[in-house]
């Protein structure tokens, strides 16, 4: 039992670069994930846009923190892919017999869904950059964000580590992710909620996408954030803990 | 008790309503390769998933090593390792990747090292630095080994090492395994066919619906068959026998 947990960083170290050249070896999977936030960004800057009413003079600006969080979302669903094939090829059976930390794989995978989506978020970022986002940000703001969407992140991640230990088929496994890629266009990612009718925008001003955009926006423009940031910090933690408790059970259970 | 490696009493299991194990007993002596013949669905697997910690009986005990399997996993994973039905290898990294991979899992001194040793051990130099996503299934299943030598456990259990192999790549495959032997490790593996436990094993056990109905040496099994027939018939070559005569004159000329 010693043993096992002095090893347990190491370990996970060695996990972590394993699923790294994963993703290195195919970059398609960060082509995948980031081409549609682009393609969507493109369609509603220079399509949709100037039709949109938000109040801003720069559409890129109101839009990216909306985009960033579907940029996410869609990564995700290569997270519960990898934890699918790596259950059904039996490797994970190999790591259970090996003297190391049982929940170590696990994290191998939750520790590359990080890495992964922080490189989708950058390149959606400097995308973004090309199409005119101006940030008048300080160092402590984009801190801020960065920990946000690295919460977001996480939270994301641990749903789809139960969607990854639960799916019966790869194609079935991805599908998790659809509903969470569509809340950001049923909040104030690409339009304010004041012009949506009054059922949707109670919706959308009490789910979680809107608190998230909201902060993100507020503190990339330097703006006072107010209660935004905490509401939006308490849910992104909620589901992480929630979601973290359920996959542990079913890790337990399935691996 | 010292001289077995593995010592197996009263193993029951069931999924659900499906009596899979009814009370298995066995023992296999340290240094020894011990194999498990029994057809499809009979129970292997399970078996080599209790004993490698992976699932939990529901009665009986099994000590691997000395160690109790429900008692002290850490202790049995420390002594073992498991080459799974289906070989257990990353496909997108290299072989040598692989190996390196399994050697720092195990906290050795020199993967690098490590990994050459087996690469050339296992006849997988050519290979190493390939993606295991463009091996044959017998390479694949080299390298599955190979990842199971790393360290050197004491116990290496092998689940149906053979299964979906062409009949050469089965033969290099029980090559590597008996050498494994001869290095004093001892090896449970597992098989639908009495050849192969034949060609392996110092004994056989047949697991027929939940039980152990016979185990001995192939001596000992050959006694319990029914007593061999003397008849003329002409004998036409199997498949088995065509292709390893024409590779042999392959590799004659
Ligand atoms: N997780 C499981 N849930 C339910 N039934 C199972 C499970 N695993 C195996 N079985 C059943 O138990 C029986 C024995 O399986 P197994 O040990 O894999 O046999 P073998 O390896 O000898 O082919 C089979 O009938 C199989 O369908
Ligand atoms: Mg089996």
């Amino acid at each position: 039992m010693e043993t096992t947990k002095n090893y347990f960083f190491s370990d996970m170290s060695v996990l972590l670069g394993r699923s790294m050249r994963h993703i290195f070896r195919s970059m398609d999977t960060i082509i995948t994930v980031t081409i549609t936030p682009i393609a969507m960004m493109l369609l509603f800057v220079y399509v949709f846009g100037g039709a949109i009413q938000t109040g801003t003079d720069n559409y890129v600006n109101y839009l990216l923190p909306g985009i960033l969080l579907i940029t996410i979302a869609s990564g995700i669903a290569y997270t519960a892919y990898r934890l699918f094939m790596d259950m059904q090829s039996g490797i994970f059976e190999r790591f259970h017999s090996m003297p190391i930390a049982r929940s170590a794989p696990l994290w191998g995978h939750v520790l590359t869904s990080l890495v992964s989506n922080a490189i989708s978020v950058v390149v959606i970022i400097l995308v973004a950059l090309l199409m005119g986002f101006r940030s008048s940000a300080g160092v402590l703001s984009w801190l801020a964000v960065a920990g946000i969407l690295a919460l977001f992140t996480l939270a994301l991640t641990w749903i789809a580590v139960i969607a990854g230990l639960s799916a019966t088929s790869v194609d079935g496994v991805g599908a998790f992710s659809y509903p969470i890629i569509f809340l950001p266009f049923i909040s104030s990612a690409f339009v304010p909620t004041e012009s949506m009718p009054s059922v949707v925008r109670a919706f959308a001003e009490n789910q979680p996408v809107t608190f998230i955009v909201d902060a993100i926006r507020s503190l990339l423009a330097g703006q006072p954030v107010g209660n935004d940031i905490w509401i939006a910090l308490a849910w992104c933690f909620g589901i992480m803990l929630v979601a973290y408790v359920f996959a542990m059970r079913v890790y337990k259970k399935r691996a | 008790m010292l001289n077995n490696s593995i010592q197996v009493q009263g193993l029951q299991k069931s999924y659900k309503q499906l009596h899979v194990l009814n009370g298995v007993d066995f023992e296999v002596e340290k240094g020894s390769i011990f194999a498990l013949l029994g057809s499809n669905g009979a129970g292997k697997t399970t078996i080599v998933k209790i004993l490698t910690t992976l699932l939990k009986q529901d009665s009986g005990t099994a000590a691997v090593n000395g160690f109790d399997v429900a008692a002290k996993p850490d202790d049995v994973r420390q002594s073992i390792s498991l080459t799974g039905q289906f070989a257990a290898v990353d496909e997108i990294l290299t072989g040598r990747e692989n190996l390196i991979m399994i050697a720092r899992l195990r906290h050795l001194e020199n993967p690098h090292q490590d990994a050459d040793d087996l690469l050339n051990r296992c006849s997988l130099t050519d290979a190493a630095d390939r993606a295991v996503a463009t091996y044959s299934g017998g390479v694949r299943r080299r390298l599955d080994i190979a990842m199971s030598l790393i360290g050197k456990p004491k116990v290496i259990f092998l689940d149906e090492p053979t299964n979906g192999l062409d009949p050469e790549a089965r033969i290099e495959v029980w090559k590597t395994v008996k050498e494994l032997a001869a290095n004093g490790t001892t090896v449970l593996l597992t098989t639908q066919y009495l050849d192969e436990a034949e060609q392996l094993a110092d004994r056989i056990a047949i697991l027929h619906e939940g039980k152990i109905i016979a185990n001995g040496t192939l001596s000992d099994l050959k006694k319990l068959f029914p007593p061999a027939k003397v008849e003329y018939i002409e004998k036409q070559p199997s498949l088995e026998d065509i292709f390893l005569a024409i590779i042999g004159k392959k590799e004659e000329k």
